[in-house]
């Protein structure tokens, strides 16, 4: 059976093959005939964002809530310069996405045609990779390759550049199964000397600690349940970078809660005094290291990433093993097991009564207030209010993200969608409603900062059209509330441009957009309104006017060590035990 | 320390046990072998631009028209720890099939062709032509007052070869960059 049909044909019976059901992006001259072919068929959705930075959010929080890569379609020229940012945060996140962009008709390209950018040019460093297809024979391998590419090894966002001619013009279709992926597989299984050496490790260790990461969520949902019984088997505690939240249930018994610089005291006093960290797709960010030389200085570290590049390139590490994280921890399991178990459990027992002490130390404690809503009271009440449901979160950047990562509880991966690595502002709406797309039933919150949210607010559009519920949780400060916050620690109370000023009345925008809003500013009317926002049929708007000049705590300002941690004056002092760090 | 790390070289332990803060540049010689398709050479000089490493010479020509592939040889300096970044990052590249760091992986011979003009008149002339017997040149080009001399070697030989030629009236020089294989089978 000949399988002849137009370069824009193929395009759509390629995602089809892929397992593709929904498409976010915008159309324009270069990508018409794949539109027209988008027109002709029922398989795939596309849902029309309101600018293409808005695709690629959607897409990632598609891909990062189920594991699937994102697809994203955006025309030529300022489509795609426009979809940059949001493929730059899906690099540094390992976020797998696929983004189709038109360009002009070959002929054209190279002349400053209209609409003409060089776009694998200018995509290059924020891609895995990326493909200019000038020959329709090649579009369909292309595309499957895009795919392994995309989802392989370390996840990542890939472009592929489609001329406008490429999409008339007919050629021999290809299926996924025709296409040779083996020029690309990277390695998965690690060294087992090297795993064993680990589990040595482990059975001496006196004072361990497991460092997890989004890696973790990366490797599927296998990894997180192996890594939660290697670490309740073990009663080794552990701790996670913001991107890894999820991977260990929040409520698990040897959770130390997230690290870093806006992580918990005793997670990063247990960094800092370890003798043996095992990190777990965790790439030592400088968000977690703090003053590198500083960083765990008695530890014996092991790293379990799938990407070498990963490995010894912030932290010197005694003990690297490349491979997937879930192929390795299983090998570490079975290892583990079969040398009979065992683990210092005397010592263990000992570090784990210093990191209690750590803990008293209370590090989240903050002084509620009846008259005006704290931030903090306000996702504890979220929290108290959402927790049994069918629950997704997405955040913007700021106070807000990290008040979120500390007081939200995630007792599953893939669950929690925030732009860790880019710090995005703009990404958690257009983020929610991808995940909403992909969970209808769900309930999807955005906890949004007042800043942050203005900067892809056009999306709400996009949510109202195609019916997504998603609940916009907006903490609303008026300032640039993180940018406030380092001004007043850091730059002398000097408050440079960090007001937000003439903010919209978010309740009227609700309405203008079509959906519903409300305003709470009274703590007593607190879950009332948290209560409507979950339990109205459609996208909401809650704008939440909290305490403006907040700071979040604890903080290790940047270039400082974990032990130089700033705590909330709320915050026990602690005394006794740190001789140990 | 509680943990006792059995100690050994990397290469026959699984412990990666190099001084992590060893401040020494070192110059390394690596063979990366690539797809030969559009844009490969523009992703390895943009990741050495963009993560700020050093080129100190790059050259690069189709070696296996039937297969595809091309050679680039890049000699780079850095620390030993950014020497190891700059081999993962490489390797990170879909398009890149293998890296050699032909500095650390064994014996190894380097050659570079380069093409040097020397103006002069009288003495000058002469004792130009005499040092480039002894450097085995070949004189490619010459005129009354100017020779080309064609020099193939080590990198060390040329700039040796240009040292010398620079007070007897070099005036160009053209350089391929280094092509290195390891030795043996
Ligand atoms: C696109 C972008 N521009 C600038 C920044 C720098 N930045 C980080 S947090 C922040 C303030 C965010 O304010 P808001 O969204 O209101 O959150 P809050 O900190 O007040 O909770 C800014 C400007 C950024 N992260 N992203
Ligand atoms: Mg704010």
């Amino acid at each position: 059976m000949s399988r002849k049909m137009t370069g824009a044909r193929m395009i759509v019976e390629a995602l089809r093959d892929q397992g593709v059901d929904t498409v976010f992006g915008y159309p324009g001259g270069a990508v018409l005939p794949i539109y027209d072919e988008l027109f002709q068929q029922n398989d795939i959705q596309h849902i029309l964002v309101r600018h293409e930075q808005g695709a690629v959010h959607m897409a990632e929080g598609y891909a990062r809530s189920t594991g699937k890569p994102g697809v994203v379609l955006v025309t030529s020229g300022p489509g795609a310069t426009n979809a940059v940012t949001g493929m730059t945060d899906a690099l540094l996140d390992s976020i797998p996405l696929v983004v189709l962009s038109g360009q002009v008709p070959t002929f054209l390209v190279g002349t400053d045609g209209f609409q003409e950018a060089d776009t694998v040019g200018i995509t290059r460093p924020c891609t895995k990779h990326n493909w200019l297809v000038k020959d329709t024979e090649k579009l369909a391998a292309t595309i499957h390759q895009a795919f392994n590419v995309a989802t392989s090894g370390r996840p990542g966002p890939v472009l592929i550049d489609i001329p406008k001619d490429v999409q008339f013009a007919e050629a021999e279709y290809v299926g996924p199964k025709q296409v040779d992926t083996s020029n690309y597989q990277p390695r998965r299984k690690g060294d087992i000397e090297s795993i064993t050496r680990l589990v040595e490790l482990m059975e001496q260790a006196e004072r361990p600690i497991f460092y997890t990461g989004g890696g973790v969520i990366n490797s599927g949902p296998g990894a997180s349940q192996l890594l939660r019984e290697l670490v309740d088997a073990t009663g080794f505690p552990i701790t996670s970078t913001l991107m890894g939240l999820g991977a260990y249930p929040a409520s698990g018994k040897n959770w130390l809660g997230m690290l870093g610089m806006h992580g918990m005291y005793e997670a990063n006093l247990a960094m800092h005094g370890c003798d043996l960290m095992i990190a777990v797709g965790a790439r030592f960010d400088d968000r977690i290291t703090g003053r590198v030389a500083d960083f765990s200085p008695g530890s014996v570290k092991a790293q379990i990433d799938i990407d070498p590049s990963s490995i010894n390139k912030i932290v010197h590490v005694e003990l690297p093993i490349q491979g997937d994280v879930g192929h390795v921890l299983e090998d570490m399991l079975k290892i583990w097991k079969s040398r009979g178990r065992k683990t210092n459990s005397e010592a263990v027992r000992k570090w784990w009564t210093q990191i209690e002490q750590w803990r008293e130390v209370k590090c989240l404690a903050y002084t509620n207030s009846d008259s005006v809503i704290k931030p903090q009271h306000a996702l504890e009440r979220l929290e108290a209010l959402t927790k049994d449901r069918d629950r997704y979160i997405a955040t913007e950047v700021g106070q807000h993200q990290m008040w979120a990562a500390q007081f939200l509880q995630f007792d599953e991966p893939n669950r929690w969608m925030t732009s860790g690595g880019l710090g995005t502002m703009g990404y958690g709406l257009p983020a929610s409603v991808g995940v909403q797309v992909a969970h209808p039933d769900a309930l999807v919150i955005n906890v949004a900062g007042d800043a942050s949210w203005l900067m892809n607010m056009q999306e709400m559009g996009t949510a109202v059209q195609f019916r997504a519920p998603v609940k916009q949780f907006i903490l609303n400060n008026e300032r640039l509330g993180m940018v406030r916050q380092w001004q007043q620690l850091l730059h002398g109370e000097r408050y440079s441009q960090s007001w937000s000023d003439s903010l919209p009345d978010f309740v009227k925008l609700a309405e203008a957009f079509g959906c519903k809003g409300r305003q709470v500013s009274d703590p007593a009317e607190l879950d009332d309104a948290i209560r409507e926002m979950i339990e109205y049929d459609g996208p909401f708007i809650l704008d939440v006017l909290v305490e403006k000049h907040e700071n979040c705590f604890p903080m290790i300002p940047s270039g400082k060590p974990h032990n130089e941690m700033l705590l909330s004056p709320e915050a026990e002092a602690f005394s006794g035990g740190a001789a140990l760090v | 320390m509680v943990l006792n790390i059995k100690q050994g070289s990397t290469s026959h332990s699984a412990y990666d046990l190099r001084d992590p803060n060893a401040q020494i540049e070192e110059r390394h010689t690596l063979a990366v072998l690539v797809e030969n398709e559009p844009g490969v050479l523009a992703r390895v000089i943009g990741l050495f631009s963009g993560r700020g490493y050093n080129i100190d010479s790059l050259t690069v020509a189709e070696t296996d028209h039937e297969g595809h592939r091309s050679r680039i040889t890049i000699v780079t300096r850095g620390t030993p720890s950014v020497i190891v970044q700059i081999k993962a990052q490489l390797g990170r590249i879909v398009p890149v099939h293998e890296v050699h760091d032909l500095t650390t992986d064994g014996p190894s011979i380097e050659r570079e062709l380069g093409l040097f003009k020397v103006v002069g008149t009288g003495d000058h002339r002469v004792e130009a032509l005499r040092i480039a017997e002894i450097f085995r040149a070949n004189v490619i080009d010459s005129t009354l007052t100017s020779f080309v001399f064609e020099i193939n070697g080590s990198p060390e030989k040329l700039d040796a070869f240009a040292d010398l030629m620079r007070p007897l009236g070099l005036s160009d020089q053209a350089r391929t960059g280094v092509a290195a294989l390891a030795r043996g089978a």
